[in-house]
Formats: C-alpha cells, structure tokens, sequence
C-alpha cells in the first residue's frame, strides 16, 4: 500500500515536493523507497546522498540518514561515508547532470574502487533545475535552451561507462517499468560492491516540452514503446535497433570490494 | 609520567603526528607538492592505529569524502597545496554551511596557478579567509616551527570540534619541508576537544537547533539513531531546505556569529620583545622567523622594536592589534606576497599609527637581512 | 661555534639528503638546536642535490644557509655552484674527482678519495654519504663521535650497520692520514 510507504519513508513535514507536475521522479524515488522495504533494512541503517539537480532534492523527503551534497560530489561524499561507517547501506540519487557531467570522474573511480555504494540515476535528458540545457544524455539532434539548434554533442552510455569503470551490476529501467527498478535497486544493494541503475524518467516541463515530446502520459507510452530487453534487442535488425533502448539487468561482475580489501591488508600487519 | 620523546621531525611529518595526537582518525588527499609528506605519513600510520586512508580521485572529492566521514563521528582531515586549496573552496563552504568539523591543511607555494611548485609563498592568506563564495567565518592557524605545526594541527581539531566548523592550517613551504627538533608532549597532557554526545533523543532532535547556553547546535553522527538531513542549501533547524529570507539571515548571521563572538577564545599570536618596542613587525609562519633574527640584530644595535606575531591568522586579532598600535610610532607587515595581511592590519592599525608593508614574491624566504635594512630605510 | 651552517652537495642518488638528516640528528643528540633542508622538485631528481644542516647552541631562527662554514661537493658541478657560498675561513671538503679547483686562497680546501674508498674500498658505492659524514666529523668535530654512530645506526637499513660503521672508520683515516696541507690559508 502506497500511503504506508509514505507514512514509514518518507518526511511528510518536508513535503510537498518541488518536482513540476508529471515529472517521473517520484516513481523512481517511490521504487528506491519499496526496495528498501522489500530487503527490510532497518531505516537508521540507511544513508542517502544525493547531489545537486532535481533528482537529488529526493534525499530530503526521505527519512532516512540523508544527505544534499554539492553538484557532482555525492559518491565522493558516499565514499567518505561507506569507508568511515561500512555498516550503513549507501544509496546515492544523482542525475544525468550531476553524475557524468560534473561528477563524472567520481562516477569513475568509484566504479574502479567497486565500493559498496548504490547508485541511481535518475535520467531525464536534461539539465531541470536550471531550465533545460542539454546534458551528457541528450540525444544529439535534440534540443535544449542552450542547444537551440539541435544538440551537436554525442551522447553518453551511462551503463557502457559504469561497466568499463568496474562496476559490478549495472542496469537500466524506466519509470513505465516502476516493478523493474524496484526489483534492481533490491538487486544493486545486495550486490557487494559498485552497484549502478540507470533509471530512465521524464522531464515533460522541459525536455519534454522542447522536444515536443507530448505530455507525462505521451512521454511514458514511448518509454514503454523504445524500451526493450537484452534478448529481444538482439533479434531486432539493424534498422528496429534505431531509437531502442536496453533495459533489464546488463552486467553482474565480481571483484574485490574496496573497504573489505582495506581491512584485509589491516589485518595482514 | 613517561619521558618526553625528543625527535628530528619534519614539518609535514608533525602535522600527521599532531593529527593523529588530536584524534584523527580519517585522512583523504590527493598528491600535490609540497604537502605530499602528508598524504605518505598518513597512509603509512592510520591503517596501523584503526584508522582510514583513501587516496581520492581530485582534491574536491578529498574534501567531500572527509566531510562525509565526519558526519559518521570521525576527526577527519585534508592536506593540499596552492592549485589544491582553490579546489578544496567548494567543500570548504560546504561544511562551513553544513557545519561539519574537519581540517584543510594547505603547505602554500608560489602562486598563481601552478606557480612555483617547490618553493614558499604566503599568498594564500586572503583565499584562507574568503575563498569560498558567500558570507562566512572561518579560523585560520599559521605555525612558524615544527613543534608549533604539532601544536595547531592538535589545535585545529579542538577548534573545528568545538566550532563545528572548518579550520584551515596554513604552513609554508619552508618550515614542512625542513627538519628540526621536537619535544613531543606526553598525550596526557595535551587538550583534545571531542564531540559529546546529544543530550537530546532522536525524536526531540533538531540538528541546527542551538540549546541555551551551548555555541554550536548538537552534532549527532551518521548511523546513531537519529535520521536527520543535511544539505548545502540554506535550512531551518530542522535542516530542511527553506527560501525563507528571515531564516536565511539568521543562519549566515549565527555562523559568523559563533566565531566573531568568541574570537578571545579562538586568537593565538606571541608577542617578541614588544616590552619598550617603538617599532613593531607583524609576520607569521617561517617569515616570522626572519623577523625574529632580524629583531635581535636590531635590537644590538639599539633599534626599540618587536615583533606580534599571529598564530590565529583568522580571525584576526583586531583588539590585541589595535592596543599594541596606540603604543607605537610604527607598524610593519612583512610576508612572502604584495600585501595580503597588510590590507587587514592597515584598516585595524592604520587609524592609530603608520602602517607599511614589505613584500617578496620570488620563491625565497625573505632574509634577516633584508629585513634590517627595510626597517633601517623606512 | 654558536651557529654552524653546513652545505652537502653532489648529484642525486648520493645520499647527501640522508648524510645531513644524519648529521642533525646527532647533533641533536648532543642537546643542541639543528635545522635540516634539502632541495626538492625538479632540481631534486637527476642532478643536482643538496642538503643543509644549521647546529647552534641558541635557538634557530631564520631556518636556511646562506653563506655556509664548511661545504661539501662531491661533484665538479656542485662544488662550481656553491663555492661562492663557502665563507671566508671556511672548509671546503671535495671528493677527488674534482679536478678543477676553485679559484679561492681565503678557505681551507681538503681534496680525499670519499666517492672511490666507498666504491673500491667497501665495495659499496652507496656508503660514500657515509664515509663523507666520518670525515667531516675528523676534520671539525661538528658532534660527538658516539652521536655521528647512534645517528647513523639509526637512520641506516637495517643489516647494513657493520658496513656503515666501517665506511664511517674509513671517513675518519681519510683525514687521519691527509697527508698534503690543505690549499691555501684562512685569512
């Protein structure tokens, strides 16, 4: 029931959010909040970092140990807080903007150091909070208030880059797949180590509107049309590949996990 | 009581010492000249002692990362130099706004930009103090020998612990580089400052509520019980963010406040042969030791003069100043850069007495003896 | 003396940093005061290097060496570079290989085989920072010798104390045995 989720989750005192009407961020942050229901995590146990943009006001609303970093910063901070206290489940919320433009030598290195972080990103193509410029993942060709003539930048694979980086699950979703994101995010923090979920959402007040996108529901019936699984991609021709995007889980890896290795050379002396 | 350990130690290596002596117990760095000693020294010792080293991708995720340890309850502490500290601004704001304790130590080298990479300057004074953008406090310590970096590293972590606030230690190049004696006080006799535990429970808790008679609101760590929120972006006490102008005021004004109101407690400086002096230098850090021969040789020679030298380089000793510069016919700053302290001295000092500067920016402590002759002409 | 000031120079990788750190802390050991620095960077690495040691009865405050009492060059570039910072009376230690001498009748100059006793005597080419300590030690009893040992035990790998305290017995007859007057006199 979703009204008990609000009531155990999240900071009724701090709503109402400042997210525009339509916007897909709350069924992102209303799946991270029924992950962590669904493991059972003891609340004090949990802490949430967050960077700067709309997506990372998310930590504010949530009842958890929550913290609003600076822009591009948030899994710098989440790895000062997971090496100081390795008992807190670390969930960074981070978007587009925040994560591979001005965070994106963090995203990085934090895959490398494959802590035990997870990390969500809420993708919606556009840089919201400052009224819609073009970020790392606006296609190219689209437009924003500073690509008035079309994107001329190649875009980023968040999911390609967090696994070159080291990553040790990486997935996709989109907010049409709310139970998707759910079951990943349950996923990503049993993973030991580097856990990154792609989440594909919606910005209908300015990517949406720049692009001439339609509303919410036009966005969403889209995300539900361009978005397949591994398997079904591969099927496709060359031609039906176009527009595509891959959801469902794309990488599970081992590798050693940064502060159980710090610990073990603590324990070689 | 066990005998006082005397040693041949290097500056940096005394900032660790002093460090781990204060508490520390969580270090993230990025290499840089000429602080790097740091970096080493922590990485050799923490692991060995239940504490945590981590070598971060950039100075700015450095300074993030220990703000993040610290909100878990560690004493956590940064070290860079010149090109580092414009980049460790961003979390220095961060944590003065947050008001999380932590230590950004920056070994200054010739500047601007990459400058000068291996040789002393003093030019980071005005960055120390407002570097990062908004209105803000901030505490500044400046040691001039080894045994003194021991002694304000300690000192930093109090004042950080108690303020809640970032302390900056300034050192120069000369003195982290070079080795001299130490005498390593007994652990039990040095005042350590640490957190103390919420007298409030987690229901009650408003984490930037300030109780009567307290200076700093409780600070409760990551993990203990209490969810609470914190953010960069102007809060209430309850945390949460708010455009609310009144607020908004009252906050900035608090966290200047908290410092500004207590600056007796927080100032530091010696005073060297001020007793009949006519003429006073102002210098801090290695420059302060040139000052000090020159001042011995002047004073052969029958020269009144002194020396006041700021240990607390922010905030500035404004009261102490201005006593000392109703008494004398002049005052002098001398520092490795064009006038940074001098513009501060001059406005406390300058409506009381003569004030001038002398400056060298070449990547060389300035001599005793072009101290003596600066003096001797002016 | 009430301030010494010592400059060790040569080219890198001959310990000279370490010779001087080793210095200081005998004379620490003594009860006195004692500054040490070394260059760094760029002018660290390759060639050339230099180390410096103030030991002072009082308190030391300006901490560099500007005109220094006694200076060692283990190299013709070092000992080009630095000789004008040599004091009038002062010593000037040079290893054998320097051939061109300075140009200078105001200093005591001692010319002895450090660099070759270390690499054909000990076999052991490292050592000469050693072997250089023993003979500064001969010649100006800077510190106690029971100090110079301590230090140098101290401070040296751990398996290689019998071949440094050899290596500082080798420094000391370097000048025990200096048969030639020095160059030149003190003014």
């Amino acid at each position: 029931m979703p009204s008990q989720l609000v009531d155990k989750y999240y900071r009724t005192e701090s709503l109402p959010h400042i997210w525009c009407p339509g916007c897909g961020n709350g069924i992102v942050t209303r799946a991270i909040v029924k992950a962590i229901d669904n493991l059972g995590l003891n609340q004090d146990d949990v802490c949430i970092v967050s960077g700067i943009g709309c997506s990372s006001r998310a930590s504010g609303y949530l009842d958890f140990n929550t913290i609003h970093t600076t822009h591009g910063r948030a899994l710098a901070f989440a790895t000062g807080i997971k090496f100081a206290n390795p008992k807190l489940h670390v969930i960074v919320i981070t978007g587009d903007g925040d994560c591979v433009a001005i965070g994106g030598n963090h995203l990085i290195h934090t895959a490398r150091r494959n802590i035990d972080i997870t990390t969500i990103v809420f993708n919606n193509n556009i840089y919201g909070m400052t009224g819609g410029q073009y970020s790392p993942t606006t296609p190219t060709g689209d437009r924003g208030t500073t690509a008035p003539y079309g994107n001329i930048d190649a875009n980023f694979d968040l999911c390609n880059l967090a696994k070159a980086a080291g990553a040790t699950y990486v997935s996709r979703a989109t907010v049409f797949g709310a139970n998707m994101i759910i079951k990943q995010v349950e996923n990503g923090i049993k993973n030991k180590g580097f856990s990154f979920i792609e989440t594909i959402t919606i910005c209908p007040t300015y990517y949406g509107r720049k692009n001439k996108k339609g509303d919410s529901v036009d966005m969403i019936t889209d995300l539900k049309e361009i978005a397949v699984n591994k398997v079904s991609y591969e099927k496709l021709s060359e031609e039906q590949r176009k527009g595509k995007i891959i959801v469902g889980e794309l990488y599970k890896g081992k590798r050693p996990e940064y502060v159980e290795e710090y610990n073990r050379m603590v324990e070689s002396f | 009581m066990t005998e006082k350990i005397i040693r041949l130690m290097q500056g940096n290596e005394a900032c660790v010492e002093g460090a781990i002596a204060a508490g520390m117990r969580f270090y993230a760095g990025y290499p840089i000249t000429p602080s790097t000693e740091i970096a080493e020294l922590s990485a050799a010792k923490l692991p060995r002692i239940g504490g945590k080293f981590i070598q971060m991708e950039d100075e700015i995720a450095s300074i993030s990362a220990i703000i993040g340890a610290s909100l878990t309850g560690y004493k956590a502490m940064t070290a860079t130099s010149g090109p580092g500290f414009s980049l460790k601004q961003e979390g220095i704001g961060y944590a003065a706004i947050s008001e999380t304790p932590c230590v950004i130590v920056n070994v200054q080298r010739g500047g601007p930009s990459t400058g000068l990479p291996t040789f002393p300057a003093q030019g980071d004074i005005m960055q120390a103090r407002w570097g990062t953008h908004g209105d803000h406090s901030i505490i500044a310590l400046y040691p001039s020998t080894v045994r003194e970096i021991y002694d304000t590293t300690i000192k930093a972590f109090n004042l950080a612990e108690k303020y809640r606030t970032p302390v900056i230690l300034l050192m120069d190049e000369v003195i982290a580089h070079m080795r001299e004696k130490i005498e390593i006080p007994n652990i039990d006799e040095v005042e350590i400052y640490n957190r103390k535990k919420p007298k409030s429970s987690p229901s009650e808790y408003l984490p930037f509520h300030v109780r009567e008679g307290d200076i700093v609101p409780e600070m409760v760590n990551f993990g203990e019980g209490y969810r609470f929120h914190v953010t960069g972006l102007v809060h209430s006490e309850t945390g949460f963010p708010t455009n609310d102008h009144k607020i908004a005021e009252n906050l900035i004004t608090r966290l200047i406040n908290k410092i500004q109101d207590n600056v007796e407690d927080i100032v530091e400086y010696e005073e060297y042969r001020l007793e009949d002096a006519e003429k006073v230098i102002i210098a801090y850090g290695a420059t302060a030791r040139s000052v000090k021969s020159a001042i011995d040789s002047l004073r052969e020679e029958g020269c009144k003069i002194g020396m006041f030298r700021p240990i607390t380089i922010w905030p500035v000793a404004q009261k102490q100043i201005e006593e000392m510069a109703r008494k004398v016919k002049k005052v002098s700053v001398i520092e490795m850069n064009m006038g940074q302290y001098f513009l501060e001295i001059d406005r406390i000092a300058g409506k009381y007495t003569t004030v001038n500067q002398y400056g060298r920016v070449h990547g060389e402590l300035i001599t005793p003896e072009e101290i003596i002759s600066f003096i001797k002409e002016g | 003396m009430l301030r010494q000031e010592l400059r060790l120079s040569g080219s890198g990788g001959q310990g000279l940093i370490l010779a001087g750190i080793i210095l200081a802390e005998a004379a620490l050991y003594d009860g006195k005061n004692v500054v040490q620095s070394q260059s760094y960077g760029p002018e660290a690495r390759g060639g050339a290097s230099k180390s410096e040691v103030i030991i002072s009865q009082a308190p030391i405050n300006y901490p560099k060496v500007n005109k220094c009492d006694i200076l060692l060059s283990l190299t013709q570039k070092a000992c080009d570079k630095y000789i004008s910072s040599l004091k009038s009376g002062g010593i000037l230690i040079l290893d054998s290989s320097v051939t061109k001498l300075p140009d200078r009748d105001d200093i005591k100059i001692y010319s002895i085989p450090i660099l070759k006793t270390a690499s054909n005597g000990l076999k052991k080419s490292m050592v000469a920072n050693i072997v250089a300590l023993g003979s500064i030690y001969e010649l100006t009893k800077i510190v106690n010798r029971v100090s110079l040992e301590r230090a140098v035990l101290n401070r040296v790998p751990r398996g290689t104390e019998e071949l440094n305290k050899k290596a500082l017995k080798k420094g000391f007859e370097l000048i025990k045995n200096y048969r030639s007057k020095p160059y030149g006199e003190v003014c």
